[in-house]
């Protein structure tokens, strides 16, 4: 589904590479993990994947299904069903959740050729979806991510991928900031998710994200390469060890 | 000449500045009328010689060039292709006054009678002995004068040829609504209003139309105890057009004033608002959205006195400019010692969507009570990079978010219109402007 070869990335403004060569593959219906110490290039992935300004592909390419990303735009990749749970959702006063969502889920629909949902279907749409992932109703009246709680905020990208419906998911550090409570919800939800033609990627700091949420391949990255790819037993591994031993044995700076 | 070489620098300014005056004025013939509104006009026309018509050297005018305003011929304006029936408000019940190029048209207007209200024209009013609005017509815009001033506020109570004058005795619910066709591309208007809101009533005005090549109206609004005025306007859309209005609006004890401005084209505006808070526990909020891309400049200089204790007052201004367009913001809050428990709040921003843009803010407070809160900040930025990869990210086309954050920095003032289907008229009108202006 989602095939990265070779790729390099450097900042856009200072002449320093952040990926060096990133070689990973997340099949239809898998879960896969990265982990890695921080500074490690993990997030700088996930922004390159989704099309964030900024950053530069010196190397390398990106295919999810045959599309090659790096030609898209933010928005046209997520037309073809990749999203990106962020790890700082932004917060927008001024834009009520219910319409952004609503318009996300008509410009996918209309990027795609499909009927565009009128205000009472999608109504009836995301309120089931918000019951389903336990997310109070009032969430959708407010703002978008104005004055929510960290796991609020989580759970909101949760319901928002829920009702985009992505083929490809990307979740950035998405248990940063929550406590364990708040990210069995999200986990919970991701798992909702899990089906024979979505692929998941999972970065993350800590292996206790991948308690709830049961990866298939796990990755260790470190100075912008994957050094080390295993079963969910690595992450365990890391959890006990820390990231030094492995780093040490694959001979990667951390 | 010779008189004149041998003034201070400040005093041959002034006498420069009377001598241009009264070479403008020189020509001008007041409207007929009856005796009270001659003696008005008249007033207001020695008021005006003596203050001075504006110029670029004077404090509240250096952002703003009035040449175009002050000088006796308006430059035409083209019209706007716009049907009538698009106008704002349409699906709004009210009762409607309608001027077309500045002259009342009784076939397009409703009968001037609803229940709970009087009004007449003021080209009717003049021969008419009608206390309520002798007492305020041209007497607010006096009051006004000080300590800024507004000479076109008193030259346009000197020409101002129609208006109304609205006297609310009880809660009306349907809005009296002001409409201001054009017909004619060079014509000018000059309309005068009274509204007067007796203690305990309510009344919603509505003005709406770009009016005339140049337009001058003065609103002065006089709110009694627990009384309440819900206004809410729409300049038009007429790119041309050049505008000067002054509202002047005095507020009894526990008395509300909502005012909101929509301006979204128009070559020059300038919208005041002066504001006073006379009686306890009063609150008075103005706000504005305006639009502007390319030769657009747009003012709103407001002036609000906190003279009795415990009143709230908000200032909330937004101006979404690209283009070249600028826009211009000069508000006060004064604070007498006697108003204590004063809660005074001011925000201007723009959102400038390109670098050719500008925004040029003038906050002010003056406070002399002790226990107060007053706020206040000005910014002006372009649209937020991070906010906007998020809605991409989510398959929004980089258009349609940009339209969706220019309407959210928008929000703050809409929220200023207290009804509901009042504010949905307006939201639709921004989303059309956003939606043309890609």
């Amino acid at each position: 589904m989602l095939e990265i070869k070779n790729l390099h990335v450097k900042l856009e403004e200072e002449d320093k590479a952040i990926l060096k060569g990133v070689d990973l593959t997340v099949e239809a219906g898998k879960v896969h993990a990265i982990m890695g110490p921080n500074g490690s290039g993990k997030s700088t992935l996930a922004y390159v994947l989704s099309g964030r300004d900024g950053y530069e592909v010196t190397e390398g390419s990106i295919m999810l299904e045959g599309h090659d990303l790096l030609d898209m735009e933010p928005e046209e990749r997520a037309a073809i069903g990749l999203f990106l749970a962020f790890q700082y959702p932004v917060e927008i006063p001024g834009v009520g959740n219910m319409t952004f969502m609503r318009t996300a889920v008509n410009a996918l629909r209309k990027a795609r050729g499909e009927e565009e949902m009128s205000s009472a279907e999608f109504l009836k749409a995301v309120r089931a979806k918000a019951k389903e992932l336990k997310i109070d109703a009032e969430m959708l009246k407010r703002p978008v991510n104005v004055g929510f709680s960290g796991g609020e905020k989580k759970r909101n990208e949760i319901l928002q991928m829920a009702m985009l419906e992505p083929k490809m998911c990307v979740l950035d550090e998405t248990d940063s900031g929550l406590d364990v409570d708040a990210m069995r919800l999200v986990a919970d939800g991701v798992n909702a998710l899990r089906d024979a033609g979505r692929g998941f990627l999972v970065i993350t700091h800590y292996q206790r994200l991948l308690d709830h949420i049961r990866p298939d391949v796990v990755h260790i990255m470190a100075d912008g390469r994957i050094v080390k790819t295993g079963g969910p037993e690595l992450a365990l591994e890391v959890e006990t060890n820390g990231y030094a031993d492995i780093l040490a044995e694959t001979g990667a700076a951390a | 000449m010779t008189a004149v070489a041998k003034l201070g620098p400040r005093a041959a300014r002034r006498a420069a500045k009377l001598e241009a005056t009264a070479s403008r004025l020189e020509a001008l013939t007041l409207p007929e009328s009856g005796e009270w509104l001659r003696r008005a006009r008249e007033t207001a026309l020695a008021r005006l010689r003596e203050i001075g018509l504006p110029d670029r050297r004077d404090e509240y005018w250096k952002f703003t060039d009035p040449a175009t305003l002050v000088r006796t011929d308006a430059p035409a304006a083209a019209l706007f292709e716009i049907t009538d029936e698009a106008m704002v408000f349409d699906a709004i019940d009210r009762l409607r006054v309608v001027f077309v190029d500045g002259v009342f048209d009784p076939d397009a207007s409703d009968e001037l009678e609803a229940e709970g209200l009087e009004i007449v024209r003021l080209a009717d009013a003049g021969g008419r002995d009608i206390h309520w609005a002798q007492e305020l017509f041209g007497a607010l815009e006096a009051e006004g004068q000080d300590p800024v001033t507004r000479p076109l506020a008193a030259l346009n109570t000197a020409v101002a040829t129609d208006g109304v004058l609205i006297r609310a005795t009880a809660r009306v619910a349907r809005p009296v609504s002001l409409i201001y066709r054009r017909r004619d591309p060079s014509a000018e208007l000059a309309l005068h209003h009274v509204v007067k809101v007796e203690p305990g009533a309510e009344l919603t005005l509505l003005e709406n139309g770009p009016g005339a090549a140049r337009v001058s109206t003065v609103t002065e609004m006089c709110i009694g105890d627990g009384g309440v005025l819900h206004h809410v306007r729409a300049q038009g859309r007429d790119h041309e057009r050049r505008a000067i209005t002054h509202l002047f609006a005095r507020l009894g004890e526990q008395s509300v004033l909502k005012s909101f401005t929509l301006s979204a084209n128009g070559a020059l505006t300038r919208n005041e608002s002066v504001v006073w808070l006379n009686g306890k526990g009063g609150s008075a909020h103005v706000a504005g959205a305006a639009m502007g891309d390319g030769a657009f400049h747009h003012d709103d200089t407001v002036f609000i006195t906190h003279a009795a204790p415990d009143c709230e007052s908000r200032q909330v201004f937004k101006k979404v400019l690209r283009h070249g367009a600028v826009g211009v913001f000069q508000g006060k809050i004064l604070v007498h010692q006697a108003a204590q428990l004063t809660d005074g709040y001011q925000i201007s921003q723009a959102l400038l969507l390109d670098e050719t843009s500008q925004f040029l803010a003038k906050p002010e407070l003056e406070i002399y009570a002790d226990d107060v809160k007053c706020s206040h900040g000005s910014t002006s930025g372009e649209i937020d990079a991070d906010q906007l990869f998020y809605l991409r990210a989510r398959g929004l086309p980089e258009e349609t978010a940009k339209g969706l954050l220019v309407l959210a920095f928008l929000a703050e003032a809409l929220d200023e219109i207290a009804r509901e289907d009042l504010a949905e008229e307006i939201r639709e009108k921004l989303r059309g402007w956003v939606s043309r202006h890609r």
